[in-house]
């Protein structure tokens, strides 16, 4: 047993834990955060994708004790961002998820491709969801549902641009 | 699914941790994690002590070394992706970094780690050949430099010695003459290569490189095809490429049914170079 000191969506988790628990389990079990999924428990499908130090990190391969000192992000963790509630709007208008189970690990992707990549087209988002697995909606709606958002977020920039320069 | 029960330790210096690994029983470093995770949890890997080095700073320093970029074994996919450290490969090895798996995968997953681990379809394996680099390796009698070449013996088998760790990849310099050919063909992005191939030419130092990575055996470098472009610099490929090519194939080490792909690919390669 480790103790470990880990910030979850803005709070101190101070906690003993076994050092072959994965950050998954820990972000589940221990700190009951259920948005967190398990899948293939071998950094394959994606499902238990979230942000550790701002950035997306496989959970399920991912000790516990060697997120020590980290600040840790899950789906539950997003508040009011305004660009995950854009992400979230554009997902339930394509109706980019149906069981929700890849859905968390789809939206810390989403996050990621968004705020990472400024030159995003239709190829580079499918190559970049090749991390994620999704058994139901066959990809084209969350394809859609990022496309959706990088858009809106280009029109918003350009006219901020237009009023700037105006 | 969860890994046998082991003892985890985080290393605060090198020299800690090539004490605490030298003195360990079944013992094994971990950095990022991304290929041994998987192992501990499908339990292919049982170690009893688990000896973390990736926050050590010494292993996350890049420098220039007269005609060489030390890079640390530290050093994750996506630094180098993302130009986080210096490039002396004219754009290769970020590129190569970009395809490693997954954003997520690249975001832990270090370069030392991935060459440890020498699964032969890996991308760093096949590229660090091509680019002719070396490791450093330090161990509790010292340091040793061993070619990334001779240090893969096979499938997740290489020559590094009892409580050695990897802490520096050592890469060439490549003139601004230089040119590189690359080709991979993975059922989907981010999975492992069936069949890679890297091409480096430099026509002002080292010749060229041509070297096929897949999943059976170590990487290949291509001797004929690698001997014919030498002579050709970036120009566009020859018309006897095909035979340089087969006759780098004709072996039994390769199996019939995959050689048409590997012949595909080289040659894919290969044309990359003038593009």
């Amino acid at each position: 047993m480790k103790t470990i000191n880990i910030r979850i969506n803005g709070e101190a988790v101070s906690r003993p834990v076994d050092d072959r628990l994965s950050l998954a389990d820990f972000v589940r079990d221990h700190c009951l955060l259920m948005g967190t999924h398990v899948g293939c428990e071998q950094g394959v499908c994606g499902a238990c994708t979230l942000m550790m130090d701002d950035k997306p990190v496989r959970s399920c391969i991912t000790l516990a004790v060697a997120a020590d000192g980290s600040d840790i992000r899950t789906v539950e963790g997003y508040g009011d961002d305004p660009l995950m509630r854009e992400i979230r709007r554009a997902f339930n208008r394509r109706h980019a998820l149906q069981c929700g189970f890849c859905t968390p690990g789809m939206l810390a992707t989403a996050y990621d491709v968004l705020s990472r990549i400024a030159d995003l087209d239709r190829d580079r988002i499918r190559s970049e969801l090749g991390g994620n697995f999704c058994r139901c909606t066959g990809y084209l709606p969350i394809i859609q549902a990022i496309e959706d958002v990088h858009a809106q977020r280009g029109r918003s920039a350009s006219k901020s641009v237009i009023q700037a320069a105006e | 699914m969860k890994p046998a029960e082991f003892s985890y330790t985080r290393a605060v210096t090198l020299s800690d941790a090539l004490g605490s690994f030298a003195s360990s029983t079944l013992g094994r470093v971990i950095a990022g994690g991304q290929s041994l995770g998987p192992m501990l949890n499908l339990r292919l890997a049982e170690p009893r002590e688990l000896i973390d080095v990736s926050r050590l700073v010494e292993l996350r320093h890049t420098r220039i070394e007269g005609d060489r970029l030390a890079i640390g074994a530290c050093v994750t996919h996506a630094e180098i992706e993302d130009g986080k450290i210096p490039d002396v490969t004219v754009g290769l090895m970020p590129f190569v970094a970009s395809g490693i798996a997954y954003r997520a995968v690249r975001n832990r997953g270090t370069i030392g780690g991935s060459i440890a681990h020498a699964d032969p379809a890996a991308d760093w394996l096949t590229t660090t050949i091509a680019l002719d680099a070396s490791l450093l390796l330090s161990g509790a009698a010292g340091q040793r430099e061993v070619r990334v070449s001779d240090f893969v013996r096979g499938a997740l088998d290489t020559a590094i010695g009892e409580g050695e760790i990897i802490t520096y990849v050592l890469v060439p310099r490549l003139s601004s003459a230089a040119c590189w050919g690359h080709a991979k063909y993975a059922k989907k992005p981010g999975d492992f290569a069936q069949s890679m191939a890297v091409a480096v030419v430099d026509p002002e130092r080292r010749g060229a490189r041509i070297v096929l990575g897949q999943r059976a055996e170590p990487p290949r470098l291509m001797c004929n095809t690698s001997e014919l472009l030498a002579a050709r610099g970036c120009a566009p490929p020859p018309p006897d490429l095909g035979a340089a090519i087969e006759a780098d194939l004709t072996d039994a080490q390769i199996e019939v049914g995959d050689r048409s792909m590997h012949r595909a690919i080289v040659a894919r390669a290969v044309q990359d170079l003038a593009a």
